[in-house]
């Protein structure tokens, strides 16, 4: 995957794993944590962020609130609400169903024997 | 559910919007910060630290689009923007947004009216079961086409017929009620045992009839009405079983029908009892006294049904060739008799009411049309930017909606209003034979109606100007001051509705024109006798003046208190009154002349010595009788001219002696005068071969008086009741009223005169708004000529001809709209026939009269634009644009 490109379904994916990690977190937070997670492998911007978030929220598997953050600066904080943990566990399940299928595809041919 | 829930948010994103984009542009914003100081920690100048954060959160703008079409329904959005846009310029024209809202507020306002009625008269069905399969049946005769039914008669049909389930008949009449305060007369019928289930109606409370309780021996029982129950008896449950004092006799209470019920045949009855044929009336079979409504086996038509009847009445001539000849048989749905007279006057109104919408609805397509030709720059700038046709046409229907909606939410509430005044105009005796009309108002039909009328307007509405738009020329509505042929194609289009307004005009005005006349001519039908300082009222006594002897006495007695009154001319007794109805027949035979069984029927009237002097009806010849002619002397009548032109054409009717049928030595009177034609029916019946009866040799308990008083009638009608009730407080007056108000509350007159006056009124908004189209057209033919004008006047022309061309524009569409105008009103005048009287459709000068009355105001409507053309002052014009 070239850096800087993130499709929609996957970055809801990975918002929804970063709160469910880290618990309540604002925007910036939360495109930082992707960020690191993939190890800088990733470039987001940031801006996409946004129309991600207010989706998930009319989902109803986040929901926001204005706080204060760790500089003292108000933010809006998202984190997870109980049906997005059951979402997070459905798509997780999904992904590795995925990922497990198209990795048999790549696998060395002895395997299919 | 989720979806659901998703899109409702998004929906209530459309309100929330300032709200929402604040609160993004403060994350967005905590967000930049938030950066800002991780990128500074990490040791970038401020300057540094804020340009790369922004470019990391990406475009800022782009990020705001993707998160406001996430936020809401950007196709709604952009319909929320132009309701918006719409609202403001419409707020910013407050003169073209009341205008055209008002218009369409008028005619929802009238037309809506009219359809509750329409509605509840015509539309709603009636309230008996399956009412399509109801007919009334009746007899008919060569004089009359619906004629009562004798009882062995409706026997005989009854057990002959192949076509109904089931036939039953009913009278109306009147009954004396003694209550603890006296005597009241009031409202009622009698019926045959099975006539309630006939209509399919059953009781709430108690039971219904008996079958075979109209038979002699059974008891007196009676139903109640809804309204009379609760009115005199409070609603209370325990009156079913009890007794009331009914004409002085003992009727048991065994019935109280549902609310919703009315027979308007009947009008406001409030007692129904049944029939008890033991004898008088009801033996006879030559004693016409009962009408029938039947029920239709299913899947027989009503001309299948007309054909049975019609075959028992020829059955029963042969059978019966004294009473029956020539008795036919007539059948017609329930609802026709129950509507009667007011359909085609409801129908016309109802045409009026909507050719009046229909130059409203023109009125307002003009001025919208007028609107996006003023605004051809804003569009064609809106369309250089970007917007798609589809967007702009979208704008123009958004701006019809909302003032078709904002018209009919006006009209149906002033609709609301214009009904319950009308109801309120209607005289309560009127509104008694209406029953139906009781409970008007706003329903689901009416509502529909307003809507299905509100979204053709709304079309329209968005279509005209969205048209106009499809020619619209982008680089010509740019250039400055640009017109070219753009102006022209509106005034083409604007030319052809105004044409189409005054045609409609002229349709209402010519029709309000004839019903005027005919109403006029109606006024000044001659009704052979002076109704002006005449009152009358209805006497009813006591069984104890059932005698004849009695009855002449209390009759005499009457005349004798009310002559010793003051300010009293003098007293008649009468059977029937004039100006009521033609009918109350008598089939007469003359003494020495051939016959052969016809039916000679005749207006039968009983009245008192003095009846044709208090009238003032004029004696052509013979004498009038002396109140001493009664049983004890010779038998004598007086005949009308009708009667002796048909009867005694070139002969001397006086001498001459008539009598019944078989011309029984009882029956044989002699003819002492001729009296000029009284018109016993209303003012537009025919005139009826008429006799006229001492009241002392045929008199009843019950009868008229007609006092004619010097004057000041009205305020001498509670002495002259007085003095009645004074002979015997047991005696009931009732229907105390002047001539002239009889005359005037006439059925006949009322509708007439109440339709006049609503087509009038109909008319005279059709005028001035058409006329108004007119102004408009012309006055904005003029503004796109100015320059044309200011060159025409700088090259010389005189200010004449500027005022000619004006004038002559004018006048081709009004003359194209008064000739057309004409010709259809003559078409429509045709359909109305009906309602017409002594005029025909054509009539010269009220289509010559209207015709001057529109040219006129179409003249005066085109002057002043002519004249603001011929004052152009030609520098100024040539500067102008």
């Amino acid at each position: 995957m070239s850096k800087n490109e993130v499709w929609q379904g996957t970055l809801a994916l990975m918002i929804l794993k970063t709160l469910d990690t880290l618990g309540p977190l604002h925007g910036y937070g939360i495109a930082r944590r992707i960020e690191q997670t993939s190890g800088d492998r990733l470039s987001l911007n940031y801006g996409t962020l946004y129309p991600s978030l207010l989706k998930l929220e009319q989902e109803g598997w986040i929901a926001s609130e204005w706080g204060t953050s760790d500089n003292n600066r108000k933010a809006k904080y998202y984190k997870l609400t109980r049906s997005g943990r059951k979402q997070l566990a459905r798509e997780e399940e999904e992904w590795n169903q995925t990922t497990a299928i198209v990795a048999r595809f790549f696998a060395p041919l002895e395997h299919q024997s | 559910m989720k979806k659901l829930r998703g899109w409702l948010l998004r929906f209530k994103g459309l309100f929330a919007r300032e709200a929402r984009e604040r609160e993004l542009a403060d994350e967005l914003e905590s967000h930049l910060q938030m950066h800002i100081d991780d990128n500074i920690r990490a040791g970038m100048s401020s300057q540094e630290a804020r340009r790369v954060a922004l470019m990391k959160l990406g475009g800022l703008d782009q990020a705001k689009e993707a998160y406001r079409d996430r936020a809401t329904i950007p196709f709604l959005e952009s319909v929320v923007q132009d309701l918006r846009f719409t609202l403001r310029q419409l707020r910013k024209n407050p003169a073209f947004t009341v205008t055209a809202t008002a218009m369409i507020a008028l005619g929802i306002s009238a037309s809506a009216a009219i359809f509750a009625f329409v509605d509840a008269a015509l539309i709603k069905p009636l309230p008996y079961q399956d009412p399509p399969n109801l007919l009334f049946v009746t007899e008919t005769t060569p004089q009359i086409p619906r004629a009562c039914l004798s009882y062995p008669d409706y026997l005989d049909w009854k057990k002959l017929n192949r076509v109904f389930d089931s036939l039953d008949v009913y009278n109306q009449r009147h009954y004396v009620l003694t209550t603890a305060a006296g005597m009241e007369k009031i409202a009622g019928a009698s019926v045959s045992d099975g006539f309630f289930r006939t209509l399919g109606v059953t009781p709430i409370l108690g039971r219904d009839f008996y079958t075979g309780e109209d038979l002699p021996q059974a008891p007196n029982t009676l139903i109640l009405s809804y309204g009379s129950w609760q009115k005199r008896f409070g609603g209370k449950q325990e009156i079913v079983g009890q007794s009331l004092v009914v004409d002085e006799l003992s009727y048991l209470v065994v019935g109280i029908l549902p609310q919703n019920f009315h027979f308007a045949p009947v009008e406001d009855a409030e007692v129904w009892t049944t029939i008890h044929a033991g004898g008088g009336c009801l033996v006879r079979r030559s004693c016409h006294s009962l009408l029938g409504v039947a029920r239709l086996k299913n899947g027989v038509s009503t001309s299948a049904a007309l054909d049975d009847v019609t075959r028992i009445a020829k059955e029963l001539e042969v059978q019966y060739p004294d009473s029956n000849r020539n008795q036919g048989a007539t059948v017609a749905p329930l609802s026709e008799l129950i509507v009667g007279d007011a359909r085609p006057v409801l129908l016309l109104l109802l045409g009026g009411a909507g050719l009046l919408l229909l130059i409203a609805c023109i009125n307002v397509a003009s001025l919208l049309l007028v609107r996006s030709e003023t605004r051809r720059r804003e569009l064609a700038v809106r369309r250089a930017l970007g917007a798609t046709k589809l967007r702009l046409i979208r704008q123009f229907v958004i701006e019809g909606l909302v003032i078709v909606v904002g018209g009919c939410v006006a009209g149906v509430m002033s609709s609301h209003w214009a009904m319950k005044v009308l109801v309120g105009l209607i005289p309560a005796d009127m509104m008694g034979g209406m029953p139906y009309l009781n409970n008007l108002g706003l329903n689901v039909r009416v509502l529909a109606f307003v809507f299905a009328v509100g979204a053709s307007a709304a079309v329209v509405f968005s279509l005209t100007p969205a048209f106009r738009l499809s020619t619209l020329d982008v680089r010509e509505g740019m250039a400055e001051g640009g017109r070219g042929s753009a102006g022209k194609v509106w005034t083409r289009i604007g030319s052809k509705l105004v044409v189409l307004e005054l045609t409609t005009a002229m349709v209402l005005l010519v029709g309000a024109g004839l019903l005027s006349k005919s109403f006029y001519r109606l006024l000044q039908v001659d009704p052979g006798f002076e109704p002006k300082n005449l009152i009358t009222m209805r006497v009813s006594a006591p069984r104890n003046y059932m005698e004849d002897k009695e009855a002449v006495a209390l009759g005499r007695k009457v005349v004798e208190e009310i002559k010793s009154l003051p300010g009293i001319t003098s007293v008649a007794l009468a059977h029937t009154m004039p100006l009521s109805f033609n009918g109350m027949t008598d089939w007469i035979r003359f003494v020495g002349r051939a016959y052969n069984g016809e039916h000679n029927e005749v207006n039968e009237r009983q009245v008192s010595s003095e009846y044709f002097a208090t009238l003032r009806a004029r004696v052509l010849r013979g004498r009038t009788f002396a109140d001493t002619e009664d049983a004890s002397k010779p038998r004598v009548v007086l005949i009308n001219q009708a009667l002796a032109n048909k009867y005694f054409p070139g002969e001397d009717p006086i001498g001459q002696r008539i009598g019944d049928t078989e011309l029984s030595p009882s029956s044989i009177k002699e003819i002492i005068g001729v009296v000029d034609d009284i018109r016993e029916g209303p003012l537009d019946s025919e005139i009826w071969p008429a006799e006229y009866y001492p009241f002392n040799q045929s008199p009843d308990s019950d009868f008229s008086v007609i006092v004619r008083t010097s004057q000041g009638e009205e305020s001498l009608i509670p002495t002259v009741s007085e003095a009645i009730r004074k002979i015997d407080s047991k005696i009931n007056v009732s229907n105390q009223t002047t001539m002239t108000q009889k005359a005037n509350n006439a059925p006949t007159v009322y509708l007439r005169r109440s339709s006049t006056w609503l087509v009038a009124g109909f008319a005279a908004v059709a005028l001035l708004l058409g006329v108004v189209g007119l102004y408009g057209v012309t006055a904005y033919s003029v503004s796109q000529r100015t320059r044309e004008i200011g060159v025409r006047i700088a090259l010389g022309a005189q200010r004449t001809t500027v005022y000619r061309l004006i004038l002559r524009e004018a006048g081709v569409l009004a003359l194209a709209g008064i000739v057309s105008g004409i010709g259809l009103a003559i078409l429509v005048a045709t359909f109305m026939r009906k309602l017409l009287f002594g005029i025909p459709p054509w009539d010269i000068t009220t289509l010559v009269c209207v015709a001057a009355v529109l040219g006129v105001s179409a003249l005066l409507a085109s002057f002043l634009p002519a004249r603001r053309a011929a004052s152009v002052v030609p520098i100024s014009a040539l500067r102008a644009e």
